[in-house]
């Protein structure tokens, strides 16, 4: 069976010249980098290496990057840390309502722990305007938390604007840009963010790696407490090989992000364009594509099941996603979509398509021919669905 | 030799994985799936459909190299099985979700979930043999009376029973588990469950009361209408009931029937108990119509019931049945389903309104 892959926001493939970088760091480069000797010292270069290839990226000083082991730890590092070192001087904190979960559960706990949040909406696109991060601020706002990009709908926030704001108000920016890395360029020489959250498996990197950019003189609590690794920011004896597999993904994309950008666009419009000429009653979830990432569609297929033309496309060996998926796998509406105010019918219709690296435009082809004959097939059967002649 | 795609129910028990693993022998295109009933997560840990289930099921497709899926139908179960389950005890009927899943979860939802996913058959791990011939399908017991569990099936028709296959229906346990163990599979020893799945504790009435019902007091009263005593709520309460009534008398006391709009529970000695007869509504025949307008069956009026002759009254309207057993038979409870017999053949049956004389 054809296999395609069009869920790269929920992962993404190794990128080669990553595992050839990575080899040498499986086995013969096994030392401990806080080691002295010869062994520890070839690894801990490794790591500096990483850490200056990632700093590179962002444009950021190399000693703004922890290492971390997921964009989840960066996100909880970010806001657990800035709450619980910052507490005295405020106990409010806001984000939105479209936020990733290693950000709304981390607020909801600090909910338990006596601290206000606000979740600010979204508009009918999904975007989160800055007018409704002004209104949320508070006397006692110690931080603002929004996600660069939207995971589901590919929608990009406006964050220099609600940076420079937040800022102004001398409230601590914070974003969780694991979905906008790579996508969309980022510099945080210009960037008004205090802290940044990214992710490996996102950028054709490891899984179990990831990190925060914090800036210089941001002091907050440790998550996790242990020797002095990450300059004693982040104790654990560091995933060597998964900071190798970090620096080298940056720097691919240093040199080809551009590049890429723009072939995954081409490709992610084709498949757009292609399946809103071929099906009719598509709805598009979130915003035009000037203000979408690159590489994300969201779709709600009118009269058809999302659930139902996930697990169709699945068996003819399309990956992609819909809604969100609980602990056992079953699908749920997605909080997103229902913040948007997307019809809860539409909603349960609704299938992300990411693409990337590796896609093809064979693949897009493929795949929308699938598409339509599943959703033929599937409205079909619907008693709702009548033909329009 | 290819044979199609079929849907395989999967609950992580020992008896659908087997089922599961000898389609897949069969050649079949085997599919499994969960159903998503009532949430992995909250307070329902424990037996069929919680979370540790769902990964059985999925340890075991993986065993079996085949795709799983967890289906979400937690909506239409609370709305098909749940709710009625709650509006039919505080009504105070004695309910049988186990066969309402059935029909209409399992056997309802479940097969156009399948024929969305391309597959016209889906099996269960469910004992009881279904045979096709000239007359169309029919539904048996199986032949191991234990484990036999035709009477949660009895609403299936011709039709339906056509798109399903039961592949461990004529296996013992025992068979089952000797299969599971030489294959290797990883719930080969699991241990079974009884309750009814959303109320993992078996205690209804808190279940109930969770679900915000709640029944006030009330009077006990003897079958003339005499109280004596008080009852905590018709929730608490079941028919054939003897334990637990808290009412001293010379002979032992019975809840012989549950009035809840008159919020009374009528007790009687055990020879009240008895019933002559029993009036079923929403009768439904494998075959599609009853055999007779009169006839003689089987009947079973609960799930470990032996089965009593009775002559069964169809009326012409199909709406109901009368059925008079030859013998009085003990607690026959409304709510329950009572389901007709010609030796192991079901011919089809309905659920109970009231109980007579």
């Amino acid at each position: 069976m054809k296999r395609v892959y069009f869920d790269h926001n929920a992962t993404t493939p190794m990128h080669p010249e990553v595992a050839i970088a990575i080899s040498a760091y499986l086995c013969e480069l096994y030392g401990n980098p806080s080691s002295i000797h010869w062994a520890g010292r070839e690894v801990r270069k490794a790591i500096e290496e990483a850490r200056e290839l990632t700093a590179g990226f962002f444009k950021c000083p190399k000693q703004d990057v922890i290492f971390t082991s997921s964009g989840t730890e960066g996100d909880n590092l970010a806001i657990k840390g800035i709450a619980w070192r910052k507490g005295n001087e405020g106990r409010h904190i806001v984000t939105s309502a479209v936020e990733h979960p290693a950000i709304l559960n981390t607020c909801r706990f600090l909910e338990r722990q006596g601290f206000r949040v606000t979740y600010v909406p979204v508009n009918s696109q999904g975007i989160v305007e800055p007018d409704t991060i002004r209104a949320a601020l508070a006397p006692d706002t110690i931080l603002v938390s929004i996600m660069y990009a939207n995971n589901e709908t590919g929608a990009v926030m406006p964050l220099s604007e609600i940076g420079a704001l937040v800022r102004n108000a001398g409230v601590l920016m914070h974003t969780d840009a694991v979905q906008a890395v790579g996508k969309i360029p980022i510099d945080m020489s210009t960037l008004p963010v205090d802290m940044l959250t990214f992710s490996g498996h996102k950028i054709n990197a490891l899984k179990g790696a990831g990190g925060l950019i914090v800036r210089k003189g941001i002091e907050f609590e440790r998550l996790l407490h242990g020797g002095h690794q990450e300059q004693g920011r982040r104790g654990g004896t560091e995933n060597v090989v998964g900071v190798v597999a970090l620096g080298k993904a940056f720097e691919i994309l240093g040199k080809e992000m551009a590049a890429e950008v723009d072939e995954v666009r081409a490709l992610r419009d084709r498949l757009e364009q292609t399946l809103f000429k071929r099906i009719p009653d598509l709805v598009l979830n979130g915003p035009p594509s000037a203000m979408r990432l690159p590489n994300t569609v969201n779709i709600s297929f009118r009269f058809v099941e999302g659930e139902a033309l996930l697990l169709n496309l699945d068996m003819a060996g399309i990956a992609c996603s819909s809604g969100s998926a609980c602990s056992s796998g079953s699908m749920e509406p997605s909080p997103v979509l229902s913040a948007m105010g997307v019809d809860p019918t539409d909603a349960q219709g609704a299938l992300r398509f990411s693409l990337g690296y590796g896609n093809t435009a064979e693949e897009v082809d493929y795949a929308v021919e699938s598409i339509v004959s599943v959703v033929d097939k599937l409205r079909a059967m619907s008693p709702l669905w009548h033909p329009k002649v | 030799m290819p044979r199609g795609r079929i849907l395989a129910a999967m609950s992580g028990g020992v008896d659908s994985s087997v089922a599961a693993l000898m389609l897949k022998r069969d050649g079949w295109d085997v599919v499994g799936v969960t159903m998503d009933l009532f949430g992995a997560q909250g307070d329902l840990p424990g037996k069929c459909c919680s979370f540790d289930d769902r990964m059985d099921a999925r340890r075991v497709c993986d065993a079996l190299g085949i795709p799983f899926y967890v289906l979400n139908m937690k909506d239409i179960f609370r709305d098909k099985v749940i709710d009625p389950f709650i509006r039919e005890y505080a009504c105070g009927r004695t309910p049988n979700p186990c066969a309402r899943c059935n029909e209409q979860l399992k056997f309802g939802a479940l097969m156009r979930k399948a024929h969305e996913l391309g597959a016209e058959t889906i099996a269960t791990g469910h004992y009881a043999v279904i045979k096709g011939g000239q007359n169309g399908y029919r539904l048996f017991a199986s032949p191991h009376k234990k484990k036999d569990q035709s009477y949660f099936l009895f609403s299936l028709d011709s039709t339906r029973l056509s798109r399903i296959l039961f592949p461990v229906g004529e296996m013992t346990k025992e068979q089952v588990r000797t299969v599971a163990a030489e294959a290797a599979l990883p719930v080969s020893q699991k241990e079974e469950s009884q309750d009814i799945c959303f109320v993992p504790d078996g205690s209804y009435s808190s279940f109930l009361i969770r679900n915000g019902i709640e029944t006030p007091d009330g009077d006990f009263v003897d079958p003339g209408g005499k109280v004596i005593g008080r009852h905590r709520g018709v929730i608490h309460y079941t028919v054939g009931q003897r334990k637990g009534l808290g009412v001293s008398a010379e002979e032992p006391l019975y809840v012989l029937r549950i009035d809840a709009a008159a919020n009374q529970i009528v007790l009687g000695r055990k020879t009240d108990t008895f019933s002559g007869s029993a009036i079923v509504d929403s009768p439904s025949f494998v075959s599609g119509r009853a055999p007779a307008a009169e006839f003689r069956a089987t009947a079973r009026i609960r799930y470990r019931h032996p089965g009593a002759k009775a002559t069964v009254h169809a009326d012409p309207s199909g709406t109901r049945l009368i059925v008079r057993f030859d013998e009085p038979q003990r607690s026959v409870a409304p709510g329950q389903a009572l389901v007709l017999y010609d030796g192991d053949e079901v011919l089809g049956g309905g659920w109970i309104t009231c109980a007579s004389d």
